[in-house]
């Protein structure tokens, strides 16, 4: 994989230099091999949806439907055409109900961790305040907590509420999810804290401050939140499938997968146009991305 | 000394605001903090003292101790379920973290490509799992691609998910999803090691393993346990590719915690929900607590070196 830089040590010559770069290609093997395995399901998903039905009958008819015989493994369709597109999108009003299910779902998710956790994590972040410890604790178990562990008070709250079944079951809980809180701690501690003193002897006010300083500064950490919000709400299937029954509501995640064991024409296509907003979302903001995943990483400005 | 730390103490738990500034500060930091502590108690916190209060009664209420606990740790299909989660964390998070280390420390090294590789192995977080599952079915079905590799070398075929090899396919999901997300942190961690230290292991004559050993390993310490953490909440995750792959009730091999909780939920059985998800509750308050008094206890020696 690329020219390593290896610590650039003066080679030595003879024996010695043979093994390093016998050891210098098999690493670069192991990397490319881990490469194509990275890549394989994306790129065969593709491939597949690029199929006509007589060849994806060949290729997956074994699994998917009883065409008999094994599945064959093509790399490249033989027969490239765009049909199952055309026939996802101009016949499949279902598909379009969930896709927008899922809009929904998530953007309402977004929107919401939005405003509720930037303030918060600027709270935990530049202010001092009894409890602001065993809070920061409490936020962290919170985080850590699986959600089938929350569905169930979640469910007593929706229940009670009379939200269950309802857009609103999926996206309320979502929107008090403590882990975008817990990300943003880190960018806006990470802030020089001469810019705020700063601002604070030229009068501006707490509320001010943190629109006009700390908004702007944190813009990493609060886009790859975005992000990674997103990606997890699009690809959210528990919260759906516990709080929602009606199977108009039902968002991609869940739809999808019935598609195939009904449609296997469509079902790959399907499967694509699914990950095309979250592939959008990631390659327009991958340098945020990585930054806030590193910034999660980061111990160092944790609350005392 | 002693006194000291007891005034200290006495300061963390029972915090005595001196003067106007501090209780302007706290105010702003109530304030600010406000709307997700609403919504946080409204959502989890108080429905959770409900939870409690339930797991300690009856269906139709009265109270029974510790009846639902005791049916819980009891319950068959729970033992596999917190058997099988337990497995797959021993299993999957040592695997995981220490692959994704060697990828970071070799990324971090190669720098034509870096960027590339990571944008491949970032890749599959952005994938949704429903839309990724036609491969999956498509690899480890019992007509499917695997078994044509395998058949290959010579071994009969079987279906992967329907078998004790159902664990490792999730094994393999997972690994997938997560590789470049823990390689990303593994980076941030090593990305803060001063280059100066190697320069000056490399001048006094030190190898490639021994500077891996002994400057890069020492303080990725606390990189360790944030890709735990982050890792072990992914791991939970992984229920999505296993529901899809499998169903409400996969091979006993993958049926996990999660799988569990649905089912309870599908069946409404709220009781034994409620003491599980407390056990659950204690398990990861008890992580956090130990890392807590780490956290104190390295302090307390720090100043006492100081």
């Amino acid at each position: 994989m690329g020219k390593g830089k290896a610590y650039n040590t003066p080679e030595k010559v003879g024996g010695k230099g043979i093994m390093k770069g016998l050891l210098k290609g098999l690493l670069r093997l192991f990397v490319a091999v881990m490469l194509v395995f990275m890549m394989l399901p994306l790129f065969m998903v593709i491939s597949d949806s690029l199929m006509g039905k007589q060849e994806l009958l060949e290729t997956c008819g074994a699994v998917f439907s009883d065409y008999g015989g094994e599945a064959r493994f093509r790399v490249f369709p033989m027969y490239p055409t765009l049909r199952a597109y055309v026939r996802l999108l101009l016949d499949s009003p279902e598909y379009f109900v969930a896709f927008w299910n899922s809009v929904f779902q998530t953007c309402g998710v977004v929107a919401g961790q939005l405003l509720v956790s930037v303030p918060a994590a600027w709270a935990f972040a530049r202010f001092r305040f009894p409890g602001r410890r065993l809070l920061w604790i409490l936020y962290l178990l919170l985080m850590l907590l699986p959600f089938q562990v929350t569905m169930v008070s979640g469910y007593l709250v929706l229940n009670t509420a009379g939200l269950m079944d309802t857009r609103a079951a999926v996206i309320l809980p979502g929107i008090f999810s403590t882990l975008p809180v817990f990300i943003l701690q880190k960018t806006f501690a990470g802030l020089p804290a001469e810019v705020v003193e700063a601002a604070k002897l030229d009068g501006a006010g707490n509320f001010r401050i943190f629109l006009h300083i700390g908004i702007p500064m944190g813009f990493t950490g609060i886009f790859s939140i975005v992000i990674l919000s997103f990606l997890e709400y699009w690809n959210a299937i528990e919260q759906p499938m516990t709080y929602l029954k009606t199977e108009a509501l039902w968002p991609l995640s869940l739809y999808l997968p019935r598609m195939v064991s009904e449609e296997i024409m469509t079902a790959f296509a399907a499967s694509v146009v699914t990950l095309l907003p979250a592939l959008f979302l990631f390659f327009s903001g991958q340098e945020n991305l990585e930054q806030g995943i590193m910034l999660s990483g980061m111990d160092a400005p944790d609350v005392k | 000394m002693r006194r000291q730390r007891q005034k200290i103490l006495r300061r963390k738990w029972i915090p005595i605001l001196r003067n106007k500034r501090e209780k302007q500060e706290a105010r702003s930091g109530y304030l600010f903090l406000l709307p997700s502590l609403t919504g946080t108690c409204g959502f989890v916190l108080l429905p959770f003292a409900d939870v409690v209060r339930r797991s300690f009664t009856k269906a139709a209420g009265g109270f029974v101790g510790l009846e639902n606990y005791r049916l819980v740790l009891k319950n068959e299909a729970f033992r596999l379920a917190a058997g099988n989660t337990v497995k797959f964390m021993l299993i999957c998070l040592p695997l995981l973290l220490g692959l994704s280390l060697f990828m970071a420390v070799l990324v971090n090294q190669a720098v034509h490509f870096g960027k590339w590789v990571k944008t491949v192995f970032l890749l599959p977080m952005a994938i949704p799992a429903a839309s990724v599952v036609v491969f999956f079915q498509m690899v480890f079905d019992g007509e499917g691609w695997l078994n044509r590799l395998v058949s290959f070398f010579g071994i009969s075929g079987k279906d992967w998910l329907k078998e004790d090899s159902a664990f490792w396919v999730l094994v393999v999901c997972y690994i997938w999803k997560n590789l470049g997300y823990d390689m990303i942190l593994w980076l941030a961690g090593l990305l803060a090691i001063p280059e100066a230290q190697y320069e000056a292991a490399k001048v006094q004559g030190a190898g490639q393993w021994s500077c891996f050993r002994y400057i890069t390993l020492p303080q990725l310490g606390e990189t360790v346990f944030a890709a735990g953490l982050l890792s072990f909440v992914n791991a939970f995750r992984v229920f999505r590719e296993a529901y899809l792959l499998a169903g409400d009730y996969p091979h006993e091999s993958i049926y996990m915690l999660q799988h569990l909780f649905n089912n309870w939920f599908v069946n409404l059985d709220i009781q034994k929900m409620t003491a599980a998800a407390v056990l659950l509750v204690l398990m990861t308050g008890g992580i956090l607590w130990g890392r807590e008094r780490r956290i104190t206890r390295r302090k307390r020696l720090e100043e006492r070196v100081l």
